[in-house]
């Protein structure tokens, strides 16, 4: 039987305010019972999973700036193994959603989402993010991303203080702590399931063949 | 005022139809088919180059149209017109694209917003809402169920349409290709890291060489000026803050002055003061935003740790009074929402001891780095007339050496008491637009220094009902935002909500010149571009 927690090294576990959705994981997890030899090795690779996740940069607006204070000298995220804010989907872990979103711009985000890499988080940051904030009312503006994408963490503030960020991204840690790779996360797909995915990309392509010759895909 | 009086007489005289209306800072009404004579008049015999605001409108029963602010950049003289289409389902007036670059931009803007065709423009699209958008929003009979949130991707057109008025009143609608099939063309954004938020061009190159940019914006279009139209006066002062973010106290100091100018209402020295203190406090913050990340763009990676170290220092001191580190909502109608705190002076004091120096750090590491100046200077180059005719204010246009600084064209709050010196640079490239920054920080510490001792005693917050409603009319009040002429226009029925509140955005006039100063500069240059025109998207957007 193995023992999972979710303890990570920046903040000390009674710190935190009460997270049922990490009770509710991590009994789920205990509950399911594993394997000690993929349960060690499970542990060994969310320690670092955890410890070394990177943002796509992705800021639309006010939050945003705040986002970029947490990447400088004061706050550093790096000290918590954020590191580096990658330009590329296809490079990053989580995505931040810094800023309102607007319908223009909806089917954007969800495609950066989508060209991301599994295993992929998202966190909801500020107002806008979470439910439209100020701007709920628009004509243009979403409700909240998790309309478009699925959320993982909420970081409530207009915009969040960068102490408030910090502790939203550690909560992530803290999920990703209570995984489990290996069995969980990367479930292999059938090979039957793959081809068919691939000929909806590919199908998908062709719609937009057109535009690829005028060069404005 | 005299002025004013003279050019009544004279536009009465060039345009009989004209009709002067006086209700606020008052205009003049002139039925659309007469608009084009006049303006080209006021363009090219009474001096008229600079526009500083084009607002659409609806005005219900007496049609759809636009409000100009107008400026005579020589003589400082303003006019103000308004151009009226009775017929709602099928307005038109003429574009004015050729006589102010500004207004291309402008004018699409309108037609997004309210569906008035502008006759002859060459590129009548939409300039924020999809292409596929159905109806109007800034239309009074706007159906919002018309318009769900669509997860399709978008289509990008490749047609740019015009329309013409044949002689029997009808609309011919043409339509040229924006780009030739041959061309190269990429794709820039609005994911990007170097568009500084979600703007997106599109960039022909031939080679390295860039041949025309479409710029595409609207990503983070909130449609905050419907959202003014169904708030109470005070409740409409939080969406300015979250405008320019990098602006929110001088954005919210145009909003409440122009309310309180509308009011009649007349606030305390304290409280300019302080205003005037927040204003200045604020452009340092801003401006050092912008050197941190153009240079972090450009890959000096540094200076962004300069940059933001220092920008902390601020937020810290407005963060004790105003309690907030970004978007601080200090402002109110007729005051301030706290008085300043105990310790601000002494911070304040201390704050500007340990910056003037520092700014010597900047220029050690980076004004002075050869590869910084390769890549700044002669790259870019806006000339004066340009600058004007784009309405591209703020420090970009100083650098082209158009002294277009609000706090000295129409000095308020305290800036006709105090020295300072009002940078005005002249190759307008890169490097100018860099350096007017950095040294605006100076200039702003000196206000600062003037006024941190001497500010009066008085009230912080004038006697203000808790329902505010404005005599009917409209109004116009800019101050000097951190990257340019920040506007708000008023049009008010006597309502305790505004009919129609309009932002002159200081990011659209900068965008829309992106296309003039990048053809014929490489690729890469157009990162510098983008970041020295120092704007921000939301603000384009609103
Ligand atoms: S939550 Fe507030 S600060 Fe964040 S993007 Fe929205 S308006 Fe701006």
């Amino acid at each position: 039987m193995m023992k999972r927690n979710v303890n990570i090294k920046s903040m000390k576990y009674e710190d935190f305010n009460d997270n049922e959705y990490i009770e509710q994981m991590l009994k789920e997890l205990r509950d399911n019972g594993t394997n000690v030899v993929v349960g060690c090795l499970d542990d060994v690779i969310e320690w670092g999973r955890s410890n070394s996740l990177w943002p796509l940069t992705f800021a639309t607006s006010c939050c945003g700036i705040e986002f970029m204070a947490i990447g400088a000298a004061r706050h550093d995220f790096a000290r918590f193994g954020f590191e580096v804010a990658r330009s590329s989907p296809r490079q990053a872990d989580f995505i931040m959603v810094a800023g309102t979103i607007t319908h223009k711009m909806a089917p954007v985000l969800k495609r950066l989402y989508d060209q991301m890499a599994d295993p992929k988080y998202v966190i909801a940051t500020g107002g806008c993010a979470i439910s439209g904030g100020p701007f709920k009312k628009s004509y243009h503006v979403v409700d909240g991303v998790d309309k478009i994408i699925p959320v993982d963490v909420y970081i409530p503030g207009c915009p969040p203080r960068p102490e408030a960020m910090l502790y939203g991204l550690m909560q992530l840690q803290r999920k990703v702590k209570a995984q489990r790779f290996l069995g969980g996360l990367n479930k292999g797909i059938s090979e039957k399931e793959y081809e068919r995915l691939m000929r909806e990309d590919t199908n998908k392509a062709e719609d937009y063949s057109e535009y690829d010759e005028s060069g404005l895909a | 005022m005299e002025n004013r009086i003279d050019m009544k007489e004279k536009i009465a005289a060039m345009k009989p139809s004209a009709v002067w209306s006086e209700a606020g800072d008052g205009m003049f009404r002139v039925p659309a088919t007469s608009f084009r004579s006049l303006a080209e008049k006021l363009r090219h015999e009474e001096g008229f180059d600079f526009l500083r605001s084009l607002t659409g409108m609806d005005w219900g029963e007496e049609g759809l149209g636009c409000v100009y602010h107008l400026e005579n950049t020589s003589t400082g003289e303003n006019v103000v017109l308004a151009a009226i289409d009775p017929d709602r389902e099928n307005a038109g007036i003429p574009s004015v694209h050729d006589l102010w670059k500004g207004a291309d931009f402008n004018e699409r803007e309108a037609y997004d917003f309210f569906g008035i065709k502008f006759l002859g423009h060459p590129d009548l699209r939409r300039l924020f809402l999809r292409d596929d958008w159905k109806g109007h929003p800034l239309r009074k009979d706007y159906d919002s169920s018309l318009n769900p949130l669509n997860m399709e991707n978008e289509e990008t057109s490749n047609d740019a349409p015009s329309y013409e008025m044949t002689k029997d009143g009808s609309y011919i609608l043409k339509r040229h290709p924006l780009f030739e099939d041959q061309e190269y063309v990429i794709n820039i954004g609005p994911q990007h890291p170097a568009t500084h938020g979600v703007l997106r061009f599109l960039v022909s190159l031939e080679g390295e060489t860039i041949k025309k940019i479409d710029v595409h914006s609207g990503y983070i279009h909130r449609g905050i000026e419907k959202l003014c139209e169904s708030l109470t006066y005070p409740q409409t002062l939080g969406f300015t803050d979250r405008l320019d973010y990098l602006g929110a106290m001088q954005n919210r100091h145009a909003l409440c002055a122009c309310i309180e100018k509308a009011m009649g209402l007349e606030v305390s020295e304290r409280i300019q003061c302080i205003r005037t203190i927040m204003d200045e406090l604020q452009r340092i913050d801003s401006h050092l935003l912008f050197v941190s990340c153009l240079c972090q763009d450009m890959g000096a990676l540094t200076v962004f740790f300069f940059g933001f170290r220092d920008r902390e220092k601020v937020l810290d001191i407005l963060e004790q009074t105003t309690g907030g580190r970004l978007i601080q909502t200090y402002n109110t109608i007729g005051g301030v929402q706290a008085d300043i705190h105990p310790e601000f002076v002494k911070k304040v004091k201390e704050f500007i001891k340990y910056m003037r120096p520092k700014l010597n750090e900047y220029h050690e590491v980076f004004t002075g780095n050869v590869i910084a100046r390769q890549r700044l200077i002669g790259t870019g180059v806006l000339s004066r007339e340009d600058a004007i005719s784009f309405g591209a204010t703020g420090g970009t246009g100083r650098a082209s050496g158009w002294a277009c600084d609000v706090r000295k064209r129409h000095p308020y709050a305290m800036y006709g008491k105090v020295d300072f010196k009002e940078i005005v640079l002249h190759n307008g490239d890169c490097f100018d637009r860099y350096m007017v920054r950095m040294l605006e920080i100076e200039q702003s510490l000196n206000i600062i220094e003037q006024l941190i001792d001497n500010i009066p005693e008085g009230e912080w917050q004038m006697k203000v009902k808790p329902v505010i409603k404005l005599p009917e009319g409209s109004w116009y009040t800019a101050v000097e935002g951190s990257r340019g002429e920040f506007g708000v226009y008023i049009e008010s029925r006597g309502d305790k909500s505004p009919y129609r509140m309009k932002f002159r955005s200081t990011g659209l006039p900068l965008v829309s010149c992106i296309d003039t100063i990048s053809r014929n500069a490489k690729i890469a240059d157009l990162i510098a571009i983008g970041g020295t025109l120092d704007y921000v998207v939301p603000d384009i957007d609103r």
